[in-house]
């Protein structure tokens, strides 16, 4: 048998345990553009993550680096706290949209604020995943949850949070994008921003921070392949894929 | 060291800093707020973390990630604002990673008032936040003995990787009084850090840090193990003190500013004849159950005087388990019960 050379492999910062997302979750994409760029970066043994709660609250268990878990919206706030106390360590909050947009809008926006020297990967898919499909705070308008059953009436309901637009105006923040990991060409411009972000932070130039637009097939009741096309149709119409903040500072890093 | 005269919150804070606190995070409420304005310029100062939260939720939370990393960490508030950080407490138990609060009581319940309070004993030792955990509890009587308890909190704290809270009433977080300040003690070196920390995975496996446990049986065995150490530190850490309980037949029980007054009504009952002696527990929880009990099996009463509606009389009376009578006498809203009117009461019985 002639020698083969190996091309793929999973990174070291990723453990091997299976992960228990649901067959078709954008998460285990996201996980591995994550552990590529702490691989790529050489930052794997100063590395530190505050997983939430949510679906990926389990994330501890993926990621081969330091982890804890926060409280429900937290992640932020002590991610701050271990940063501040530990500023030569790469520090990031992994995060869904009910954690950072609903239950931790405070924390969130103040560390964004301060200029906290972590990076943020929030995954918005527009539901509650964990507690089974709810409405959370970036479901979009009409969109049938089982909290919102006859679609989301922004009437009562209110309108779905542009988080990438709204952390962008707060002069703390160094870098701030909307990718997506939708096909081949969002997924690679998604890793591209993730690196960006990280190295915004070990350059020490302020708050970093990719908000991910990503699919829940099982709560949106799709097939995965549908899920994705759902996505492209409508998440993209309601939220632009692009950087919403390059500071003069990150700029020199791109 | 020679003593000083110092109001009780500035001791709390410096006493904290010569304990080797590397990090305070807190947010301004009346009566405790002098502590987390002399660490805003005391912790600079020495080189260390002082960073003012947006809520008392973000306090909290950033103390539990910088005792993740394994640095002496604290926070301070009072009661509403210690209400707030109830999430952070049982999520910092059941991590067990040390961390120190101190909650200079106010009048409540609600906003309530900014008057000194006894009002939070059952939730410092009994309702801390969700969960089956106990927080040790220290309680001082003066400003000497506040900042020997936050250097002991942060000890404790360590020794057994949990959460230590000084629960000081407003009186002796904003009287001045003469003490001594302990010598500095310098901060734990990076590394030094220990080795259950989120340091970074380099040359070992990567630290987790959680609360999480899906499995009935996984979490219980972590409950167990909880309560195992809580039990450990009941046997070895209950604080009290006595004073002329040699020959008493009444007993007064009574805690912090309060347990001070009562020293003065065990003079002046003395005076008349009475044979009056006063229990003045250090640790809320442990609370001296056994010393309680073996000083009620000789006496023929006990008077439990609190600035509440009458809490730790709860524990004093599962203590003694009925072998003598348990009065309770308490004032509310941020009066303070005088000698003049406890007195009275101990007549009565």
């Amino acid at each position: 048998m002639e020698e083969m050379e190996l091309v793929y492999k999973r990174p070291e910062s990723l453990t091997p345990a299976h992960t228990h997302y649901c067959p078709g979750c954008t998460h285990g994409i996201i996980h591995r553009l994550i552990a590529e760029v702490l691989d790529e970066l050489g930052v794997r043994e100063r590395t530190i993550g505050i997983a939430p709660v949510g679906c990926s609250v389990l994330a501890y268990y993926y990621f081969n680096v330091d982890m804890a878990e926060a409280a429900h919206g937290r992640a932020p706030a002590m991610a701050t706290g271990l940063k501040r106390v530990s500023p030569d360590k790469v520090v990031f909050t992994y995060q869904g949209d009910g954690d950072l947009a609903a239950i931790g809008t405070a924390e969130i926006i103040q560390a964004a604020s301060r200029g906290e020297l972590f990076t943020t990967i929030f995954v918005n898919n527009a539901v509650y995943g964990m507690t089974g499909g709810q409405m959370a705070p970036t479901t979009l308008p009409g969109q049938r949850t089982t909290s919102s059953p006859a679609g989301r009436e922004v009437e009562t309901a209110g309108w779905p949070i542009k988080v990438a637009e709204l952390i962008a105006v707060l002069p703390g923040t160094a870098y701030v994008t909307r990718q997506a990991v939708l096909d081949i060409p969002t997924i690679r411009r998604a890793k591209k921003a993730i690196k960006l972000a990280f190295q915004t932070q070990l350059a020490g130039l302020g708050f970093s921070m990719v908000e991910i637009i990503s699919t829940c097939p099982t709560n949106w009741h799709m097939d995965p392949k549908e899920a994705l096309e759902w996505a492209k149709e409508h998440m993209l119409a309601y939220y632009p894929l692009g950087d919403t903040k390059v500071s003069d500072g990150v700029r020199a890093l791109m | 060291m020679a003593k000083e005269l110092i109001e009780g919150n500035v001791a709390i804070a410096e006493a904290a800093i010569r304990a080797g606190l590397e990090a305070f995070y807190g947010y301004p409420i009346t009566p405790q707020t002098e502590i987390l304005e002399h660490l805003s310029w005391r912790m600079p100062q020495e080189g260390r973390v002082f960073l003012q939260a947006e809520s008392e939720i973000a306090s909290i939370n950033m103390v539990y990630g910088a005792a993740c990393a394994g640095v002496r960490v604290m926070t301070s508030s009072s009661s509403p604002g210690i209400s707030l950080m109830q999430e952070g407490f049982s999520y910092i138990a059941c991590s067990e990673v040390p961390a120190v609060v101190i909650n200079v009581m106010r009048g409540g319940p609600g906003l309530g008032n900014v008057q000194p309070s006894q009002g939070d004993y059952f939730q410092a030792v009994k309702m801390a936040g969700h969960g089956d955990f106990h927080m040790i509890a220290l309680a001082p009587a003066s400003v000497q003995e506040a900042i020997d308890l936050v250097v002991l909190a942060f000890d404790l704290a360590d020794r057994y990787r949990t959460i230590a809270m000084v629960v000081a009433d407003g009186a002796i977080g904003q009287m001045m009084e003469p003490a001594e300040l302990p010598p500095m003690r310098p901060v734990r070196r990076p590394e030094e850090r220990p080795t259950w920390a989120l340091t970074g995975a380099k040359g070992r496996k990567p630290n987790i840090i959680t609360s999480l446990y899906l499995s009935a049986e996984t979490l219980e065995r972590v409950n167990l193990a909880l309560q195992a150490k809580l039990r450990r530190i009941a046997a070895q850490e209950t604080r009290w003190k006595e004073y002329r309980t040699e020959d008493a037949e009444l007993l007064l029980v009574a805690f912090g500013t309060v347990g001070r007054i009562c020293q003065t009504v065990v003079r002046e009952a003395r005076a008349l004849g009475m044979r009056v002696g006063l229990l003045r527990p250090i640790t809320l929880w442990p609370f001296p159950s056994t010393r309680l009990a073996a000083l009620a099996s000789r006496g023929r009463g006990i008077l439990v005087v609190e600035m509440n509606a009458g809490q730790m009389v709860e524990d004093v009376r599962l203590a003694v388990e009925g072998c003598c009578p348990v009065q309770s006498y308490g004032r509310m809203g941020g009066v303070i019960p005088l000698p003049d009117e406890i007195l009275p009461e101990l007549k009565n019985m």
